[in-house]
């Protein structure tokens, strides 16, 4: 089952690579990984997403907490929360695919942000699955590149992730 | 007072009261052995190859309550000790290494001797530290003791640049820590262990299994008290060996692929088993689904949540130091005296299993058998020794055949498996406790891993007897080949041995070869007794065809062992 893990570490060197470096030796699944410090600059926040059965997703959180530089552990997933991944695509967009292309993205909410004569670069921001309807929804032949950053995410409500 | 970051280095391995630092000098830590040199505290010893820093001050740390503390150079200094730290790491042993690394200004530029110490050795450290100022090395190396020591012990590596080293600051050593990411729970959940105790009040066929966090703990005294109290069945897992006595009559024996046969049938059909500072490692419970196919109730205290339901889901998990636990633990089971009774019918099974005599093998006048010289050399010493051993066939006669009454007490590679880890680990062993018989049981493929140390043994005179078990063979490598490979003995036979006598000889030791069973007993006297104050090298030719049993196949249930008996 596809799980979010959200995180907090010290902002340091080394961290991110002792997080991926976990992943890797004990053969978890990373499906992505952001991470950016917070409003505290020693500090900073990482959202992964994985996948795994119960078993896997409880050791990949025990094994996290135990990194000593990883301060708190919380599986969004587990209970209400949002979640929001950007990304920016490049399309070609000549004759009258520039129309179509431009409908679509209103259609998904999303904006140009960036044009010539022949291209755009339309900017999308959701759940992974939105941005993954909307590749789906255009002519797969018209895209030049996809930039996606990866999913974030915060608990709704009272669930807050702070030290 | 303001110092240099090589004082300042010097300076904290004081204020931690370092005795001993296991090391190797090399360009990038030049300026710490000159501080090393104009003081008189810490004593350093000069191994001879890095890996054996590591172990020994390993070996220094198993047998005290110490940390254990080494010293490398940069690049070829620093990937010398991986074996070492990764040992260390497997086995939870608190250490501290502090490695050079070429200056600052060359970190990433491919610079003689440069390696990413750090990077490589991330995977198999508790935790490690690049101190990138001089401002930071007193706190960081207060940090380093701290994170190897508490919670789950384990290394802890400090890289430091040369010109860091150099560099001059203010010199303060921190008197605590605080780390808000690192808060070790120790006291174990209250209502857990009340349910713990109410499952032992009720079990009918209990089992105590208790591995190396009993020994980290320093709670061998508490599951010894709680044990008798109960009544119940106790076995260890290789790593925990001495903390429950192997003379009392609730001992059934270690567990596992070389477990007994009393050990391993009552681990697999109790009831009710309290697992202690242990982990259902696959050498010791072989395939989970077998195991989990017989229905039992678990609690299992550990230090460390990620052990607890990794391999095998747990029902009653207590969180917390084993030590801890077992005292609240035994409070309300000695307010509740529970009766003995319950478990009779039970004890009658298991004294059914050890009619098995599992352990018996045949005697021989003709070769020496492996068995034999451990048996005499646990009379020899009086079961009092210290024991170090390498990896393979005869760490497994020396787990079966020395029974340990007393924790710290047996020192081997259970994890990694390190062969060479013995004779380096003997060292720091034989540092830590001068007037005690230290001995290495090994055998001819893993001395010669390490043996390069038998001259550090002689720059600092010690004693060590190394019990050799020479079958000319890589033991273990060809028992698996005679069983599961069809006799093909690929590459496991050992040609072009060396004459250990005369190599320890030329080390300046003594060395005394041994090929009759007859002789055995005289030659271990010589060595423990008459030359109690000389390192003697004694290299047993044994049966080169001996196997150790019972034998659990890898990835087998517990139950399916193989027996002496049965061939």
């Amino acid at each position: 089952m596809r799980h979010v893990i959200s995180l907090l570490l010290e902002n340091e060197s080394g961290a991110l690579s002792r997080v991926s470096g976990l992943f890797s030796a004990r053969g978890y699944n990373i499906e992505s990984l952001t991470v950016a410090p917070t409003e505290d600059a020693s500090m900073s926040r990482m959202t992964i997403v994985t996948s795994g059965s119960d078993e896997v997703i409880e050791q990949i959180t025990k094994q996290l907490n135990k990194l000593i530089e990883v301060v708190k552990v919380v599986d969004l997933s587990e209970a209400a929360y949002i979640e929001r991944e950007l990304m920016l695509i490049k399309v070609r967009a000549v004759a009258k695919d520039r129309e179509e292309l431009k409908r679509m993205a209103d259609i998904f909410r999303g904006r140009v942000v960036d044009v010539t004569d022949s291209t755009y670069v339309i900017e999308l921001t959701g759940t992974q699955d939105k941005l993954d309807s909307f590749i789906n929804a255009i002519d797969r032949a018209l895209i030049l590149e996809t930039v996606r950053s990866g999913v974030t995410g915060v608990g709704r409500g009272d669930r807050i992730l702070k030290v | 007072m303001v110092l240099t970051g090589a004082e300042i280095v010097v300076r904290c391995l004081q204020e931690e009261k370092v005795e001993y630092l296991f090391g190797y000098p090399g360009g990038a830590v030049l300026f710490i052995y000159d501080e090393l040199f104009k003081q008189d505290k810490v004593r350093h010893v000069l191994v001879r190859h890095e890996q054996a820093a590591v172990h020994a001050a390993d070996g220094y740390a198993r047998s005290t309550e110490s940390v254990g503390v080494a010293l490398v150079t940069s690049g070829p200094g620093a990937t010398n000790a991986v074996t070492g730290i990764a040992t260390a790491y497997m086995d939870s042993i608190p250490l501290v290494i502090i490695s050079g690394q070429v200056p600052t200004p060359a970190i990433g530029l491919d610079a003689f001797q440069e390696v990413d110490t750090v990077g490589i050795t991330r995977p198999c450290v508790k935790h490690n530290f690049l101190v990138k100022d001089v401002k930071d090395i007193a706190a960081t190396i207060k940090k380093a003791f701290y994170i190897a020591k508490t919670g789950r012990p384990g290394p802890v590596l400090v890289d430091i640049p040369k010109d860091i080293t150099a560099h001059k600051c203010e010199f303060v050593y921190p008197e605590s820590v605080s780390l808000r990411s690192y808060n070790p729970v120790v006291k174990g959940h209250h209502g857990q262990i009340k349910k713990a105790a109410q499952l032992l009040f009720e079990a009918k066929r209990p089992m105590i299994y208790a591995g190396g966090g009993v020994v980290l703990s320093n709670a061998s005294e508490q599951l010894t008290k709680l044990a008798r109290a109960l009544g119940f069945p106790v076995t260890n897992t290789l790593m925990g060996l001495g903390s429950y006595p192997a003379s009392d009559k609730q001992f059934v024996g270690m567990l596992g692929m070389h477990g007994t046969y009393e050990a391993n049938m009552s681990m697999h059909y109790c009831d009710v088993l309290l697992a202690v500072g242990a982990r259902f490692d696959d050498r010791v419970i072989g395939d989970p689904k077998h195991f989990q196919a017989e229905p039992r109730k678990i609690i299992h205290i550990d230090i460390d949540p990620s052990s607890i339901s990794k391999r095998v889901k747990v029902d009653v998990p207590i969180v917390g130091d084993v030590k801890e636990v077992l005292e609240e633990l035994a409070r309300l089971i000695e307010a509740e005296k529970p009766n003995p009774e319950n478990a009779s019918a039970w004890w009658r099974q298991i004294n059914e299993w050890r009619g098995k005599q599992c352990m018996l093998y045949k005697g021989s006048d003709e070769v020496i058998k492996p068995q034999f010289v451990v048996q005499k050399m646990w009379e020899v010493t009086g079961g009092d020794a210290f024991v170090a051993t390498d990896v393979g066939q005869h760490q497994m006669w020396a787990a079966q055949y020395y029974g340990f009454d007393k924790p710290r007490r047996w020192v081997t590679s259970g994890g990694l498996g390190t062969m060479g880890f013995g004779l380096p680990a003997a060292m720091g062993i034989q540092l830590a406790h001068p007037d005690k018989p230290v001995a290495v049981v090994t055998g001819e493929g893993s001395i010669q891993m390490c043996i390069q140390e038998l001259s550090t043994c002689k720059q600092y005179r010690l004693p060590i007897k190394v019990v050799s078990l020479n079958n000319r063979y890589l033991g273990m490598v060809r028992q698996w080949q005679e069983f599961f490979h069809g006799n093909r003995y690929s590459e496991s036979y050992m040609d072009s041995l060396p004459d250990f006598a005369k190599i320890a000889e030329a080390y300046g030791h003594r060395g005394i070869q041994v090929t009759k069973p007859s002789d055995v007993e005289g030659a271990l006297r010589e060595a423990f007794i008459t030359h109690k104050n000389d390192l003697v090298f004694l290299d047993f030719q044994v049966d080169s065809t001996e196997n150790v049993y019972p034998m659990v196949q890898g990835g087998k249930g517990l139950t399916e062992m193989i027996l002496a008996e049965d061939l």
